[in-house]
């Protein structure tokens, strides 16, 4: 594979760039492999990608069942941060920030991460107090997080209207400077190229149909459209289709899969230096390198794989960003669409081992996966090669939900008073 | 009359001049024109700059599908939006237009210094550099690409217009007013169904607009539509212009947004700019016809080169023509007529050059009748001239060679790769599209909706296919909705249907690495961008998308998409239908934002609730809090007061003397019925059963997982019945959750529920005279602690008002809440204030209540719990029933992890250096260590203004309940401060003061 | 946004008043207290998530307010049926039956 470097690309430039060479195989199954990932999103790409590099497991397959990086990967707002209230989210979170530091240089591919930072506006007594509990928790963690009044959430976003008139005035917002955004198809590109690289077969257009076990329980491979691969160990990182490939192995997850959508505007000039989120009213936006702004919206409240998604929550979305950011309404919606989220009771992951030997999941990202893709798919890695979890995905195991050790961040955030 | 417009041609106004300018410059242009047409009526064709490359570029369609000619339009102050398309814009005078993406003027822009470095911007070049050094990504390169990027600026200040939404329900929807949408909506009309046409123009009549040389069924074909439209109107057809149909949703809803205003002069008064429909209809018969598509060449990008048909639309339709010396290159037999009406309107066509080796006998008959000379076999490989196309260099086909090139001087080239159907609607709808091979083009297959298309959009060209199209589609959809129609001829004179064939790049001698052979315009997306993509591994037309941006230009890919797809199968080796087709998203074009808020902003984005008492608490300058929806008194300042200055007042004479407080905001639930003790048993962790009417009981709710959900005073107020209160932003939760339990799991019971919330004004007074300022307005009953005690309550009559008053309190001093009816509270609060002034009676808000209560170790659910609080953790395991067999949460308690002792535990805190500790500060046992540090715990409530003589706080600290007396350390951005571990309760532990 | 019928008011309505009340025909145990901690874990949160037909629950929240079952088909969104909380289970063949 050739690699990125200025000579490179100049060379490349000189010759009318006829000698690039393909990025990563469009691989066909081998009859068997060391482990199978099923799902080519960026969680499951970079699992193979950190398995190969640092647990020297190369016999790899990572199956999907359309194309690399066509679900949620591709699908969603690109915000990162790892401001999280609680130690085992934060961890989580963190660690995949610091990889994201500098993943470009690891992949030699650049995924455009933009520390532009990430304001989360308080708008009620209530959220105030709780950003203040993440602000201390963060910092006694070491994340970066901290306290902004309203006339300073504005001079670091001017677009943001801190009016006391507002129907929920801005009453302060917590800063994570280290967060950001980063290019979120460059993302899966880049772990698919660095896997293929060190051996990894990434499989697309092959549809996982069922787990096969053996008499042991333990996995021996999948059925596919391709016919049967044998496989030692399997992991399952396939995003809204998680339980159906579980299913097939007789395990129940804690899931439900939701239809989120999010939509962009044309293109503007640079306007908005950062992320802003605002749960309270429901707003969620930055701009891209191409300066679109990208609006996150909610999930619709029923579960759904059709990807498509109400036109109600659209207008409430546009309605939020109209509210915090006025400026903004005469601008126009360039497309919409909508991903399909596995979500956990707790709104946070499961990452780890399963009651089948040998069988791994690494799902339940809701609405926040792509942030956690490189710390996520390390761990998920260091999971499946020792067969046992990396102390940071301990906490996010599947068997939280019978002694009831949740790691609600939703619960944290959200009980009015 | 301006240099190209022509006399007695088109459907513009000549009469009617109107002045607007094109950056800072006026213009003239005439009634009907758009801002691209009234351009071109100059002879200005440089509208634009693209959006890497910043090459020149000028309108190459005349409607919503063009990607290059965006511009800035500006009406006075707030009123200015970005990449307008100058296309669809109708100029009105004192538009304020302007270029983009250009600095610093249209003509010469720095920013071009890109297209000379093309060599180096290919297809995924961002992906392959800017990494080093790694610090200068945020600092240098991605600061640098972002000002390069974007097309407009946005708009700075706050928009002044308003925007409105309203819902529309008919039997037929039909979106297109094309032939086909207008034929079938003459099937539809008069048969008493409700019929809506719908058209993105000003003006009805789609194609026919460009082409009135047609005659149908005997009229001329203007006259014919102007009598159809006319009869549409009479039979009670719908029709609405200026209408977007933007997206298709579930079971027949489609968004539409009508323009109101933008093509005014003077803005009418209380019109809406835009506004949004949501229409549900029973069937919809989609007729958006099809677009062209452009040849891919190099050199396809300068100002003049355009679609042939849009040449056409410019001439017939708004009387301009777009150039003197014109040139065609086609594939399609449609192009050549936009040749001969722009020779028949006096332009010098220079060539029709067609890559077909054949081409219908009659066509060329036609062209050598009007002296054009004929190109065929021939191709196009490049263009001349700096902002304006001035030559056109032709070439001979052999096969696959080709020959030598000749350069032929020219003010305009019109291109015609064919046609696309557009199936943007029909494909939100989840539609599946079927590929023909003959056509080279999506058709549209099944689609779960009830939904037809019809004419073009299905592949059927020329205006008797599409007239006769639209009627049998409508019969189609008339029987599904249960009537009958007669079947319409049409026939149609001067028709113009036509084939062609589809070309990928058009062959070139030129080494294909230096052709700048446009698909995506406005993106610079060529065809060699679209191969290299291929070349490193891209294999469906989504990640060539992606890599390349191909398609995602504020068009939507309505002019690229189709010739990506073929260039990238053929890159790929494989039939377009196995590299896919990427999915049409809505809007169908760019929506404004506003139209999607509506109503909703300002004070309208979102209710706001408010009590009866609220507008005396405005009134006496009360700070307010949102508190879920509604909106809370916070506290009360006097002159000179901060909050907590005034908290502090308001705490002191609550307990010294009586403070009141509108509680009307706490949610109630009447249950009712033979079993509600036993429903309110099963929900709430106390016991129930054995309350005795007249008493009052605190509750608190929880979740089958065991945690604490909600929590409130319940009054039984009769042998069936009982008053159940709840945290204010709780109170929807905890009736649809009561609701689930009793109609889901319990239906045995007999127990009707009921949100009384806004039926009662609740009006709190506290403080040692509470019982005294309220016995002279209680009827015949005695306020004594023998005949009223603690957590008591009765029916009663208050200054004249049947009330339910109980004795409960919040605050830990003597307490009554007097619940009235709703619209007699704000009296009542009026006479309990005038009569409590030799009391000093003092209004207070959320924040004393809040103080007042952490002194008694009283919780807020949500403050002091979040979600993952059990009653035990709260200190309330007395509040849990320890005989009852089941209560909901009951179960959730007993597993592992809740019934560990190490658990978070609600305790209270005094800070050693007697400081306010600050809420959500973390708890730690051990200070020394290094981050990060092993969290304990952290403070939920804390405050420093009230009666007990030092600041207090209340926390959540691991094993908190084992630890009475220890020391724990928060430790603070500055500094660490030490804290002990106390009860909850700071004041009064014997209740004291609750005695009357 | 879909149109629901509600069979209780035997209309059909936009969702805008309905709310989603997850999976159906999750009874809650008789004798919660008898109950296994993965018993429990399994009424709490282990749910089908089926792609497909989908037997759910809905509230007609802002009319009736009564709760009741649907079987929709997760892929299209498309209702097969509503029926009233407390009837079996419709047979799901015969649906898809219909459906054809």
């Amino acid at each position: 594979m050739t690699r990125f470097n200025a000579l490179n690309l100049v060379k490349n430039a000189l010759t009318g760039h006829k000698n690039w060479t393909e990025q990563w195989p469009d691989s066909q199954p081998k009859a068997e492999y060391d482990v199978i990932i099923v799902g080519a999103g960026g969680h499951g790409l970079g699992a193979a990608y950190y398995l190969a590099k640092e647990h020297g497991i190369t016999n790899i397959a990572v199956i999907d069942k359309g194309w690399l990086g066509g679900g949620n990967t591709g699908r969603n707002t690109t915000i990162i941060r790892s401001n999280y209230l609680y130690d085992e989210s934060a961890r989580l979170f963190d660690h995949s920030v610091d990889l994201w530091q500098g993943l470009s240089q690891e992949l030699n591919y650049n995924v455009m991460y933009s520390n532009r930072g990430c304001l989360m506006l308080a708008h009620t007594v209530h959220d105030v107090q709780s950003f203040k509990r993440h602000v201390h928790a963060n910092r006694l963690n070491g994340v970066d997080n901290r306290w902004l009044s309203a006339e300073e959430c504005k001079e670091y976003c001017p677009p943001i209207n801190i009016s006391k008139d507002a129907r929920y005035p801005v009453m302060g917002g917590a800063l994570q400077e280290r967060a950001g955004t980063a290019r979120h198809d460059a993302v899966a590109w880049g772990y698919a190229r660095g896997a293929a690289e060190r051996g990894v077969d990434i499989i697309q257009n092959c549809a996982v149909q069922a787990i096969r076990r053996g008499p042991d329980g333990a996995v021996i491979g999948v059925d596919t459209d391709k016919g049967f691969i044998k496989a030692k160990k399997i992991g399952v990182s396939a995003s809204g289709h998680n339980s159906m490939v579980m299913a097939t192995a007789d395990v129940r997850l804690p899931l439900e899969s939701m239809p989120l959508q999010a939509l962009v505007s044309e293109p503007v000039k640079p306007i908005f230096p950062c992320v802003v989120m605002s749960n309270a009213v429901h707003a969620y936006c930055s701009q891209s390198d191409k300066g679109e702004l990208v609006i996150g919206s909610g999930t619709d409240q029923y579960i759904s794989y059709s990807q498509r998604g109400g036109l109600p929550l659209i207008e409430h979305t546009i309605a939020a960003i109209s509210e915090v950011f006025p400026i903004f309404n005469r601008m126009r919606m360039l497309r919409k669409w909508a991903g399909i989220t596995d979500n956990t009771p707790d709104r946070s992951p499961i990452i780890g081992k399963t009651p089948v030997p040998n069988l791994y999941v690494n799902c339940g990202w809701g609405t926040g996966g792509f942030k956690a893709t490189p710390g996520s798919a390390h761990v998920f890695a260091h999971t499946i090669a020792k067969d046992e979890p990396h102390p940071i995905n301990a906490p996010f195991s599947l068997d939280r939900f019978r002694t009831g050790r949740l790691i609600d961040e939703a619960a944290a955030a959200a009980v009015a008073h | 009359m301006s240099k190209f417009r022509l006399r007695g041609k088109g459907r513009v106004d000549a009469s009617q001049p109107v002045v607007f300018t094109f950056d800072g410059k006026p213009y003239t242009g005439v009634k009907g024109d758009t801002v691209a047409s009234a351009l071109l009526s100059h002879g200005v064709h440089l509208m634009g700059r693209s959006f890497k490359y910043h090459r020149p570029r000028g309108a190459i369609a005349a409607g919503s599908e063009e990607p290059n000619a965006l511009i800035g339009t500006r009406r006075g102050p707030g009123r200015f939006e970005p990449n307008t398309r100058a296309t669809v814009q109708e100029i009105w005078n004192g538009l304020d237009a302007s270029s983009q993406n250009k600095f610093p003027s249209l003509k010469f822009d720095v920013g071009a210094v890109n297209d000379a470095a093309y060599m180096l911007f290919s297809a995924g070049f961002y992906y392959k550099t800017f990494m080093w050094p790694r610090s200068f990504w945020d600092k240098v390169y991605e600061p640098f690409i972002r000002a390069a990027a974007g097309l407009g600026v946005s708009p700075t200040e706050e928009d002044p217009d308003t925007y409105a939404s309203r819902n529309l329900h008919c039997d037929l929807l039909i979106v297109g007013a094309g032939p086909t949408g207008i034929a079938a909506a003459r099937e539809a009309a008069g048969k008493g169904l409700s019929v809506v046409l719908v058209d993105e123009n000003p003006e009805m009549g789609g194609t026919l607009l460009s082409e009135p040389q047609a005659h149908i069924n005997g009229k001329a074909a203007w006259d014919w539509l102007a009598d159809e439209l006319a009869a549409l109107k009479e039979a009670g057809v719908k029709l609405m212009t200026r209408t977007t149909a933007i997206g298709y949703y579930h079971q027949n809803l489609i968004g539409m947004v009508e323009k109101l205003t933008d093509h005014l002069a003077e803005l009418p008064a209380d019109t809406p700019r835009e506004r949004m429909w949501r229409v549900r209809a029973k069937q919809v018969l989609l007729a958006q016809g099809a677009l062209e598509k452009p040849l891919v060449f190099h050199g396809n990008d300068r100002p003049g080169v355009m679609l042939a048909g849009s040449a056409q639309t410019y001439l017939n339709r708004y009387g301009v023509k777009v150039g003197d010396s014109p040139m065609v290159i086609t594939s399609h037999d449609s192009a050549w007529y936009a040749a001969f009406d722009l020779h028949d309107a006096g332009a010098r066509v220079q060539a029709i050059v067609d890559t077909r080796a054949s081409v219908r006998e009659n066509l060329q008959a036609e062209a050598r009748n009007r002296g054009i000379p004929v190109k065929l076999n021939h191709t196009v490989t490049a263009t001349g001239g700096r902002l304006r196309v001035n030559n056109v260099r032709i070439n001979p086909m052999d096969g696959s060679r080709v020959g030598h090139g000749q350069w032929i001087k020219c003010d305009c080239l019109l291109m015609s790769g064919g046609w696309t159907p557009s199936l943007h609607l029909f494909s939100h709808t989840k539609g599946k599209l079927t590929w023909d091979d003959d056509m080279t083009t999506f058709l549209p297959d099944q689609t779960p909706e009830d939904c037809v298309i019809a004419g073009a959009s299905r592949g059927l060209w020329g205006l008797e296919a599409a007239l006769e199209d639209g009627s049998a589609k409508a019969r189609e959809v008339l029987a599904a909705l249960g009537t009958e129609a007669e079947i319409s001829e049409y026939t149609v004179a001067n028709d113009r249907p036509g084939t062609g064939v589809t070309m990928r790049e058009l062959p070139t001698d030129r080494s294909a690495g230096k052709a700048k052979a446009f698909v995506d315009y406005q993106n610079d997306v060529t065809a060699k961008d679209l191969r290299l993509a291929v070349r490193e591994g891209m294999r469906s037309i989504e990640h060539v998308k992606r890599y390349t941006t191909n398609g995602m230009a504020t068009d939507q890919g309505k002019m690229s998409n189709i010739n990506g797809l073929n260039i990238a199968a053929d890159a790929l080796g494989k039939r377009q239908p196995e590299v896919g087709l990427t999915t049409f998203r809505p809007p169908y074009t760019p929506t404004t934002f506003g139209a999607f808020a509506g109503y909703h902003r300002g004070d309208h984005f979102e209710v706001t609730r408010k009590t009866q008492i609220d507008s005396w608490a405005e009134a006496r300058g009360a700070v307010f809090e949102p508190v879920g929806q509604w909106r809370r008194a916070r506290y009360f300042p006097q002159a000179g007061e901060d909050m907590d200055a005034a908290v502090t007042r308001e705490c002191a004479a609550t307990r010294k003397s009586v403070g009141i407080f509108d509680a009307s905001t706490l949610g109630k639930i009447e249950v009712v019925g033979p079993d509600a003790a036993e429903f309110v048993n099963r929900m709430y962790t106390n016991p129930f059963l054995k309350l005795a009417p007249g008493k009052c009981r605190y509750g608190l709710l929880l979740g089958d997982d065991g945690f604490i959900r909600d929590d409130g005073v319940i009054a039984r107020v009769g042998e069936d019945r009982f008053h159940v209160t709840t945290t204010t932003g709780g109170a929807a939760r905890v009736l649809t959750m009561m609701e689930d339990y009793l109609q889901t799991e319990w239906p045995d019971l007999n127990v009707w529920l009921t949100s009384t919330t806004e039926q009662y004004s609740t009006i709190a007074l506290n403080g040692p005279n509470a019982a005294k300022l309220l016995q002279p307005f209680v009827k015949d009953f005695a306020l004594t602690e023998e005949n009223f005690p603690h957590m008591s309550c009765v029916d009663v009559e208050v200054a004249g008002y049947p009330a339910r008053l109980w004795r409960v309190s919040f605050t830990g001093e003597i307490g009554f809440e007097i619940n009235v009816a709703a619209p007699h509270g704000r009296d009542l609060w009026e006479k309990l204030w005038e009569a409590g002034q030799p009391y000093d009676i003092t209004p207070y808000g959320t924040e004393t209540m809040h103080v007042l209560r952490a002194e008694k170790g009283y919780i807020i659910v949500g403050q002091d719990t979040d979600g993952t609080v059990t009653p035990h953790d709260a200190g309330m395991s007395w509040a849990v029933g320890k005989k009852k067999a089941d209560f909901v949460g009951m179960r959730g308690l007993a597993r592992p992890d809740l019934t560990d002792p190490n658990r978070k535990q609600l305790v209270g805190l005094i800070s050693e250096d007697k400081s306010k500790l600050e809420e959500g500060a973390q708890i730690v046992f051990d200070p020394k260590q290094p981050i990060p540090m092993t969290m304990r715990g952290h403070v939920t409530s804390s405050y420093d203004q009230g009666t007990t003589g030092q600041p207090i706080a209340l926390a959540l600290v691991e094993g908190g309940h084992a630890k009475m007396g220890e020391t724990v350390y928060i430790p603070m951005e500055d500094r660490t401060i030490a804290a002990k571990i106390t009860g909850t309760v700071f004041l009064d532990p014997e209740n004291t003061r609750l005695k009357i | 946004m879909l149109l629901i019928h509600c069979p209780y008011c035997d209309e059909t309505l936009p969702e805008l008043e309905f709310t989603y009340a997850g999976e159906a025909h999750i009874d809650r145990p008789e004798n919660p207290s008898e109950q296994s901690d993965a018993e429990w874990e399994s009424f709490l949160f282990l749910r089908e998530n089926v792609k497909g037909p989908h037997f759910e629950r809905w509230r007609h929240f802002h009319g009736c307010g009564r709760y009741f079952n649907a079987v929709r088909n997760t892929i299209t969104d498309k209702f097969y049926i509503t029926y009233k909380a407390g009837e079996a289970r419709p047979d799901l063949s015969a649906l898809l039956e219909d459906e054809k």
